[in-house]
């Protein structure tokens, strides 16, 4: 496998429009990929920010910067921006978009026009939200699941933030059908289903739940503005209405959402261990099917977040039984990917370590889960900063870290330029350790009883509270090293060329930054994703 | 990979789509039958309000419409654009009739206090409330498809019209009537949920 001298121009040059319009008219999926990093990975930003406000309220007990309303209003939109806007259409938006058409060997997706238009509605649905915050009553404050009744009572402004919602998940939805039928239309001759990267099958799993989900937010949410705006009444015990349906039919997307936040990070997990470990991963069919039964049995869990809300007693147990059931396969796959490190040929570079740590801290998350699983154990631990703790491990600490894994893997390969290693793997450390300080002891303060959404708390919970917040200003530190060497290598690093990792897939064939049609003539697949022998790498 | 038009891609991607509409609508009808389990007697009484010589009239007039679209599909399929225009043209007249209907049917049933939020329901019992509250809500819903599926016909049509689609190249058509087959479908949906079987 040898490199290919580009001929052809990079994609970015090669464009007949210039200046913004070169990318925001864009319908090449590279474009769009970037398009769609720089505005997810900017809210994660904003949500960083909130995030660390947050904890600066929680240093001490009583009102340290800001009021109760403040912060009712601040983790709503922190948890807003971070789940809608950054952690949904992140990953397929930007590296889903960004690798997924040249793993398989195609020139583009299967509909580049609906790309382009999907990310157009993301930003619509952004703006929305945002200017949600600044108008009407004001930034809503019922928490990112917008439960009724509140939700339909308060005076702050739901109604838009909710259509902003909507529109966010049209764009969810359509870039979902995109990627099935590209997957399933446009693979590259000899990229068969057993050939198809893990990551590829990550996202074709991802977009199945994308498109079975998000249509029962989508009328969720539509029924909570008609709730505010009409008055139906559906969700209003008052008018023959109940509430606990409002949450049947959140939960019933939502749960499913959790693996549109996790499956694709996974994907990326999946493709980075063999890399470096120079071995093929072990039980490629297993992780595969895995990602399948991931999306379909967690379409049956729901009930899980509701054990406290008035459910039967069979209902319980039948959703605590299924959650448990669907650990399973989560654990195969945390299973084969240690496997694959054994006796493997280990080099730690940054992405490597980014996906260790993915794997401690997603099974961290994954077993605090379980006693969140478990109804017995739920429900002395619900709403309170246990589930803060344990989401975080999952979606910060999983997804986000394979968000992280990715950027350093992938984005090198589309700027042709490198970010330095040494500050890479300090950034790294000092986020792991800050990470850990703060969520594991947010988890330890909730089983102390203490509760979520309260901008205040009882004197004993003083130590360890302090003991958080200086966690997240060390995992803060660490980002900003990220950010600057990230970048800064980006633009201005050493160049990148060829396969310096050695990887198997079909992305380290093309030149680096990939032309505009991905590759100078079309691929034909003779071997696996994982399989390292002609690398040029031992 | 290749440049070629790929139109089992654009039906797959078209059906996948219609899947997205009906489970939209699937958690309305979630709604419904957990509503119906907790008040079987207000939603019996309330369906009785119903009209359903209206009802059934538009059950007919969306078939027929269907059944234009999908003649409209065979005669371009067979090169025949002017007829093709026809029947998109007889399509779109029957959304029209269809939506004319609903007007006069919600009409009726708003001037007779009956409507989200009204003082009528509100005395009445809780289960009729429900009942009115997720008609609106259903048929509203479903009459925004109606206009979407009757504006995306007409903009087909100009296309035919322009030569655009044509024997050779139909494929926007096609999953045009996919849609509207969509639409009528879930009608079909609606209407016994509603009208009849209480
Ligand atoms: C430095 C980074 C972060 C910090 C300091 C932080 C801090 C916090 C804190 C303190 C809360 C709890 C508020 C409370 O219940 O009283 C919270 C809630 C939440 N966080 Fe984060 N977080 C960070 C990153 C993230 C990320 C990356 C995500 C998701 C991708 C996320 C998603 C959420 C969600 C969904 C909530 C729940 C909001 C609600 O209760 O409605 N956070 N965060
Ligand atoms: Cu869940």
């Amino acid at each position: 496998m040898t490199t290919v001298q580009p001929t052809q121009p990079s994609f970015w040059n090669d464009t007949g429009r210039s200046g913004l319009a070169a990318w925001i008219f864009s319908t090449d999926h590279k474009r769009i990929g970037l398009l769609y990093f720089y505005s997810t990975f900017g809210f994660f930003l904003v949500g960083v920010l909130l995030g660390l406000l947050l904890r600066i309220e929680l240093m001490a007990p009583g009102r340290t910067i800001m009021g109760p309303q403040t912060y009712n209003a601040l983790f709503t939109v922190h948890g807003v921006v971070m789940i809608f806007l950054f952690i949904i259409p992140g990953f397929q938006g930007s590296f889903g978009n960004l690798v997924m058409p040249i793993q398989i060997g195609a020139r583009d997706v299967a509909f580049p026009r609906l790309n382009l238009f999907s990310w157009w509605l993301y930003i619509m649905g952004a703006v929305i939200i945002l200017a949600s915050l600044f108008t009407g009553g004001g930034p809503p404050d019922t928490g990112w699941t917008f439960y009724v009744p509140f939700s339909s009572r308060t005076g702050t402004n739901v109604s838009l933030a909710v259509f902003g919602v909507f529109v966010v998940g049209f764009s969810s939805i359509l870039t979902g059908l995109n990627f099935i039928t590209t997957i399933h239309r446009l693979r590259a001759e000899g990229m068969t289903w057993g050939r198809l990267p893990l990551f590829v099958w990550s996202l074709y799993a991802t977009a199945w739940v994308q498109i079975l989900a998000t249509p029962i937010l989508a009328i969720t949410l539509v029924l909570v503005m008609a709730e505010r705006l009409l008055g139906t009444g559906l969700f209003d015990p008052g008018r023959g209405g109940d509430p606990v349906m409002y949450q049947h039919l959140f939960w019933i997307y939502s749960h499913p959402a959790v693996y549109i936040m996790i499956l694709p990070g996974m994907g990326v997990i999946s493709d980075v261990i063999p890399v470096f470990s120079r071995k093929p991963i072990f039980g490629y069919k297993m992780i595969a099917f895995s990602s399948i039964a991931i999306a379909a049995f967690g379409s049956l869990v729901w009930g899980h977040h509701m054990f406290t809300s008035g459910m039967s007693d069979t209902a319980i147990l039948v959703f605590s039984f299924l959650t448990f059931i669907v650990a399973i396969p989560s654990a195969i796959k945390v299973f084969n990917w240690v496997s694959t490190l054994y006796k493997g040929s280990i080099s730690l570079d940054a992405p490597m370590l980014f996906a260790l740590s993915f794997i401690l801290l997603f099974s961290i998350g994954g077993l605090s889960g379980l006693i969140l699983g478990a109804a017995a154990t739920d429900v002395h631990v619900h709403d309170t900063h246990f589930v803060v703790g344990h989401f975080h491990y999952v979606i910060f600490g999983g997804a986000g870290f394979a968000f992280f894994a990715a950027m350093h893997y992938w984005l090198p390969k589309f700027y042709g330029r490198r970010y330095a290693e040494k500050p890479a793997i300090v950034a790294w450390a000092l986020m792991f350790v800050g990470f850990n300080v703060m969520y594991f002891t947010m988890q330890v303060l909730g089983m102390k009883g203490m509760p979520r959404r309260y901008y205040d708390y009882l004197p004993e919970f003083a130590t360890l509270n302090l003991v958080a917040t200086v966690g997240s200003w060390i995992l803060a530190a660490g980002l900003i090293v990220m950010l600057v060497n990230l970048f800064r290598g980006l633009f201005r690093g050493e160049p990148f060329t060829g396969n310096p990792w050695g990887g198997a897939t079909l992305e380290w064939t093309t030149a680096t930054p990939p032309p505009t049609e991905n590759f100078e003539e079309e691929p034909v697949v003779t071997h696996g994703p994982y399989d390292f022998r002609g690398t040029g790498i031992p | 990979m290749s440049h070629l038009k790929d139109d089992s891609g654009a039906k797959l991607g078209m059906w996948l789509f219609l899947f997205t509409e009906l489970l939209l609508f699937g958690g309305l009808f979630l709604l419904y039958s957990a509503y119906l389990s907790r008040y079987p007697h207000d939603f019996s009484s309330a369906g009785r309000q119903l009209n359903v010589v209206f009802g059934t009239i538009n059950t007919v007039v969306l078939l027929t419409s269907s059944l234009f679209v999908a003649m409209a599909v065979t005669a371009v399929q067979r090169g025949e654009p002017r007829r093709t225009l026809w029947l998109l043209g007889g399509t779109i007249l029957c959304a029209a009739i269809f939506m004319a209907i609903k007007y006069v049917e919600w009409s009726t049933k708003i001037l007779h206090g009956i409507y989200p939020n009204s003082p009528h329901l509100a005395a009445g019992p809780p289960g009729e409330s429900v009942f009115f509250s997720l008609y609106f809500m259903t048929t509203g819903i479903h009459g925004l498809h109606v206009l979407i599926g009757a504006t995306l016909l007409a903009w087909v049509g100009a296309k035919v019209k322009r030569g655009a689609v044509h024997s050779g190249d139909y494929i926007l058509l096609e999953n045009g009537a996919l849609y509207w087959h969509l639409v009528d479908l879930i009608w079909i949906f609606i209407f016994p949920l509603y009208y009849l079987i209480l």
